[in-house]
């Protein structure tokens, strides 16, 4: 049997499956349905400072072989995280992971640094690729200047695994990555969603509340992939890859074009376990071809 | 098992079509189906079309503990439910269930009035057996545009007395729910009951459920109300199907779909 224990940048992992941040809650929504320690690792919903509301509703719009969302990092903030949150997610053994967001370095800074004195939270991932809150978020992650600015003023407060979620959103994703590598992340994760819209024909309205939102699911895959493929050739840190991935087939195609590990996220909505099942996968796929790790495939193209 | 959340493939046993707009699936499964409270909701896979790439949120019509079976009645509206609506007897359909909150919990002696509209009807069958069983006493007020749109009559009749109002005269009092004279009698001497045991459980489309939150409210009535925001994952972690209340943005498939009316900031 293939060996698919994974490591990224320190972070040691039972398979190379992690879920991703505002697709998985924080694992406990997702209890009843499947066996949390059989996934590498979990994101969960993003955190900020202070408490957000979020956008109003409709938030999701389903799109061809996708959805649109924007729900606008709605979340009670990092202080109620690390007093109620925490307690019940710091047991489930597996990697949960803080996905962290903010609208100023020094915020995105203080967050982390709440977070970086949490034992059993062993990484952050850093959005600075939300496009659905007007301040933060994309902003940071569209310019090189922006993006190194944010994980600077985090590395200085953050000790563990660092890794950087990416935004598709942009003209050249590998100089974003580069430029977040010699800031001191110890890992990128890519792609976040990409910006789209869809307008409803009868009442001659957006269909989201904001108007715009982020576009995910298989549509954005073979985008994905592309993304991965030119980072991973860009840096020399880990790079996680995401967006789209339903079965192990889709994994395998994003380890060969770079990635050390993968993420999924639309595909918890439609099955609650596709993070184990892709897991098995890609363990399967790995057998039948020959192969005991997947070092034997990673960036191969 | 109690009421754990589960995901599996349920099979067909019946495929009925009352008329050309809906489709009631039974479906079943070799185990024990969980506890199922009424108003709570399943999510439905819709398979091989690239436009139905999210579950479906459907309610629970009922369910017959004899049979093991657990019933869908579904309005055919667009592409999944279309789909939904072609399946044959014997093929399975992947749900995610029990998921939300359910209806309030009857008490012997209450007297409880259902208020449906259109398909918002349907969880109010498993209601209203519900209430039954423990010696509440359940009274339907019914509404569609057409008597096309009032399904399973004879079944509510077992539970307890329908009342009905249709758009088009077609079948009992004409207008909508709110104009019902049932409801008028249900402000002045609660039907066969006192008045603090009365409460309203009320489930179709917004603006009748809002025109009956705001007649409850002006007769000082309790009203629950459940709701259908557009969701996608069912298990409150994708945050898409919030709906505003007193405590601020909260899942409808988590938190809800079952709300008080005094929870929300409805402007009524």
């Amino acid at each position: 049997m293939a060996d698919i224990r994974t490591t990224i940048a320190g972070l040691q992992m039972v398979n190379p499956v992690m879920t991703a941040s505002g697709t998985f809650g924080y694992g406990l929504e997702f209890a009843d349905l499947v066996d949390l320690s059989q996934i590498g690792g979990i994101i969960m919903k993003g955190t900020t400072l202070h408490p957000r509301e979020g956008n109003d509703y409709p938030r999701m719009a389903e799109t061809a072989s996708g959805m649109l969302n924007c729900v606008g990092l709605q979340n009670k903030g990092v202080d109620y995280f690390c007093e109620h949150i925490y307690p019940q997610v710091k047991d489930i053994p597996t990697n949960m992971i803080v996905n962290v967001s903010g609208s100023s370095p020094e915020d995105y800074a203080e967050c982390a640094a709440r977070i970086n004195e949490l034992e059993q939270i062993p990484a952050i991932e850093l959005n600075i690729s939300c496009p659905n809150v007007r301040q933060g978020g994309m902003a940071f992650g569209v310019t090189t200047e922006g993006a190194s600015q944010v994980v600077r003023a985090v590395r200085k407060v953050y000790d563990k695994t660092l890794i950087v979620k990416l935004s598709p959103n942009v003209t050249s994703i590998a100089d974003i990555a580069r430029s977040v590598e010699d800031a001191g992340a110890d890992a990128v994760s890519l792609i976040n969603t990409l910006m789209g819209m869809a307008i409803d024909i009868e009442r001659r309205r957006p269909r989201l509340s904001i108007n715009t939102g982020g576009l995910s699911g298989p549509a954005v895959k073979p985008v994905a992939v592309r993304c991965v493929w030119q980072v991973a050739k860009a840096v020399q840190i880990p790079v996680i890859g995401l967006g789209g991935i339903m079965t192990a087939e889709d994994a395998i195609e994003f380890f060969m074009a770079g990635a050390s590990a993968i993420e999924i996220g639309t595909g918890n909505f439609i099955d609650p376990a596709i993070s184990v099942k892709v897991a098995q996968g890609i363990s399967d796929w790995l057998d039948r071809h020959g192969c005991k790790t997947l070092e034997a495939i990673r960036g191969v193209i | 098992m109690g009421n754990m959340k589960q995901c599996k493939d349920l099979r067909i046993v019946a495929v009925e079509h009352p008329n050309d707009g809906y489709v009631l699936l039974k479906l079943t499964d070799a185990e024990p189906l969980p506890a199922i409270r009424a108003g709570q909701f399943v999510e439905i896979k819709v398979e091989g079309s690239p436009q139905t790439f999210l579950r479906r949120p459907i309610s629970v019509n009922f369910v017959d503990e004899e049979r093991n079976e657990l019933w869908l009645l579904i309005q055919v509206v667009g592409e999944g439910t279309r789909h939904l609506s072609r399946l044959q007897v014997g093929d399975t359909l992947n749900v995610l269930f029990p998921l939300g909150n359910g209806f309030t919990q009857g008490v012997s002696g209450e007297q409880v009035l259902l208020v449906g509209g259109g398909v918002g009807i349907a969880p109010l069958l498993e209601y209203a057996k519900q209430l039954r069983q423990v010696g509440a006493t359940p009274y339907l007020l019914l509404g569609g545009r057409s008597a096309s749109n009032l399904l399973q009559l004879d079944l509510f009749r077992q539970y307890g007395e329908v009342y009905v109002t249709t758009e088009d005269g077609s079948m009992g009092e004409q207008g909508f729910v709110t104009n019902h004279s049932v409801l008028e009698s249900f402000a002045s001497s609660p039907l066969g009951g006192t008045r603090g045991g009365a409460r309203i459980s009320c489930c179709g489309p917004k603006p009748m459920m809002m025109a009956v939150a705001r007649w409850a409210k002006q007769h000082g009535v309790r009203c629950e109300v459940s709701l259908e925001n557009l969701m996608a994952c069912g298990l409150g972690a994708c945050l898409c199907c919030v709906e505003k209340t007193v405590r601020g943005n909260v899942c409808v498939c988590k938190e809800g779909p079952v709300f008080d009316i005094n929870e929300l900031t409805w402007q009524i």
